[in-house]
């Protein structure tokens, strides 16, 4: 375990709801260091929310959150966040990857050299200058991806990057997430797709109206689901996968 | 009428330096105004749209609200505290282009803050958890969406300029329309038209809707060029 590590990070009896409606109902677990971990549930089973939970953006209505080594404020995150819609601001892509490393507190000077190598690492380097906001849809997710990276982050929370993308963008970013998954930063990915949780999963959490139902290495999960609701999901979702 | 415009015409290709000094006094008070009020107003806005604090909705309501402050009114209040009597009276800035200059930032101070409130708070729907992931606080978060919606503030300045440029009631009152000190195109317009003057009323009429039409023109190629090269 690296010095100063934020996993593992322990959920206990988490509870979310709002408006009345309970959206994530008494989940327990705990995320380790090391598998992807992809979760996967229809429409409205809590993907989003049980993830927003993890990295902080919302708090629990009961139970708790705990990571291993709390965050401290003003100190570069050891966790980051891909949202379905990338939120670009409207400057130049490099810029926006330099808003994230200044807004975590990264001297000037140092900034640039990092900033390339993000650019870099999701393939976006010749487009360093362009402005965010013009970019297509898959090099915004891109130029999320290489904002999140920036730091290397610890833990790397991805909420349906691909969902609103074509096959040939969907497969760039999955090549990326592969190599930051190779680079040892622990993957929690949120997708409907069960092709891609196939191709970058390890394990699986099956989430369904708020509840957390299995929890099992990929292969188990889809060859032999031990719940009814999973076999039910699997068998409904892969004809579109 | 014809011949009331023809002289204008006249004057206006003149260069009239009457009509050249107010015209210039004008635009000195109005972009003044407008200047103070954006420096005030936009943090102003920015910190009510993300801040978390108790009375911001009646905050809010009344900032809406005081966007139609009558301008008479406000002269009055400004005339009240300026004059020799009244608490800031030690300045003696009565009937000077300060007072106006005063009297037309509280004007266009609530239009600006409202404005810009409303600009940032939509952003800040929209980029709230962008930020909240990567760590800003929210008085950072404040400035980056300050520079965000730089082009939707540009259409708030425009409207406070629009707001001062136009308004007559408040700076008669506080500048006094004293020829060659505090006269101005909307005071000098309201003043010759009583006194049957229409020549110098209709020229300056003339300029006040050029200025007003070239600068939001200008306003609007601005933010079209930004919208396309930035998105």
């Amino acid at each position: 375990m690296r010095n100063g590590a934020i996993l593992p990070l322990r959920l206990s009896d988490v509870s979310f709801t709002a408006g009345g409606r309970t959206i994530i109902d008494g989940i327990s677990l705990e995320i380790e260091a090391g598998p992807s971990t992809i979760i996967v549930g229809a429409n409205g089973a809590g993907k989003s929310v049980l993830m927003r939970l993890m990295h902080g953006l919302l708090d629990p209505s009961s139970g708790r959150v705990e990571w291993h080594a709390r965050e401290h404020r003003g100190a570069p995150r050891k966790q980051a966040m891909v949202f379905q819609r990338p939120v670009m601001l409207r400057r130049s892509a490099q810029s926006n990857v330099a808003y994230a490393l200044k807004v975590a507190g990264i001297p000037k000077a140092q900034r640039e050299p990092m900033v390339r190598e993000s650019l870099d690492g999701v393939g976006l380097a010749h487009l360093a200058r362009r402005p965010a906001r013009v970019l297509s849809g898959g090099e915004q997710q891109r130029l999320a991806l290489a904002r999140a990276w920036a730091l290397h982050p610890e833990v790397l929370f991805l909420d349906e990057p691909t969902a609103s993308l074509d096959p040939t963008a969907t497969r760039e970013i999955e090549t990326v997430i592969r190599a930051f998954d190779a680079a040892g930063t622990k993957i929690v990915m949120a997708t409907h797709n069960l092709g891609q949780a196939r191709r970058l999963g390890d394990e699986i959490l099956f989430l369904d109206r708020g509840r957390l139902i299995e929890r099992a290495p990929v292969e188990q999960f889809f060859s032999k689901p031990q719940s009814a609701q999973a076999a039910a999901f699997i068998k409904g979702e892969l004809p579109w996968t | 009428m014809s011949e009331a415009l023809g002289t204008a015409l006249k004057l206006l290709a003149d260069l009239d330096p009457k009509l050249v000094e107010i015209v210039l006094l004008s635009l000195r008070v109005s972009l003044s105004a407008v200047a103070i009020s954006a420096l005030l107003g936009f943090p102003l806005g920015a910190a009510i749209a993300v801040g978390r604090f108790p009375g911001r909705k009646t905050l809010i309501v009344f900032l809406n609200a005081f966007m139609g402050l009558p301008p008479v009114v406000v002269g009055l209040i400004v005339y009240l505290l300026l004059s020799r009597a009244g608490p800031l009276g030690g300045l003696g800035i009565l009937f000077t282009p300060s007072a106006m200059v005063i009297a037309q930032t509280l004007l266009i101070l609530p239009i600006i803050a409202a404005l810009s409130r409303q600009a940032i708070e939509d952003a800040w729907r929209e980029y709230e958890e962008q930020l909240r992931s990567l760590g800003a606080g929210r008085a950072s978060a404040a400035f980056t969406l300050l520079w965000d919606t730089r082009f939707s503030l540009l259409t708030t300045v425009l409207a406070g300029f629009g707001r001062a440029a136009a308004e007559v009631g408040a700076v008669i009152i506080v500048g006094g329309n004293i020829d060659g000190v505090t006269r101005v195109m909307t005071t000098t317009i309201a003043l010759e038209t009583s006194k049957g003057d229409l020549p110098l009323a209709l020229g300056l009429g003339v300029i006040l809707i050029a200025i007003v039409v070239a600068v939001n023109a200008a306003a609007t190629l601005t933010k079209d060029l930004a919208q396309r090269r930035y998105g």
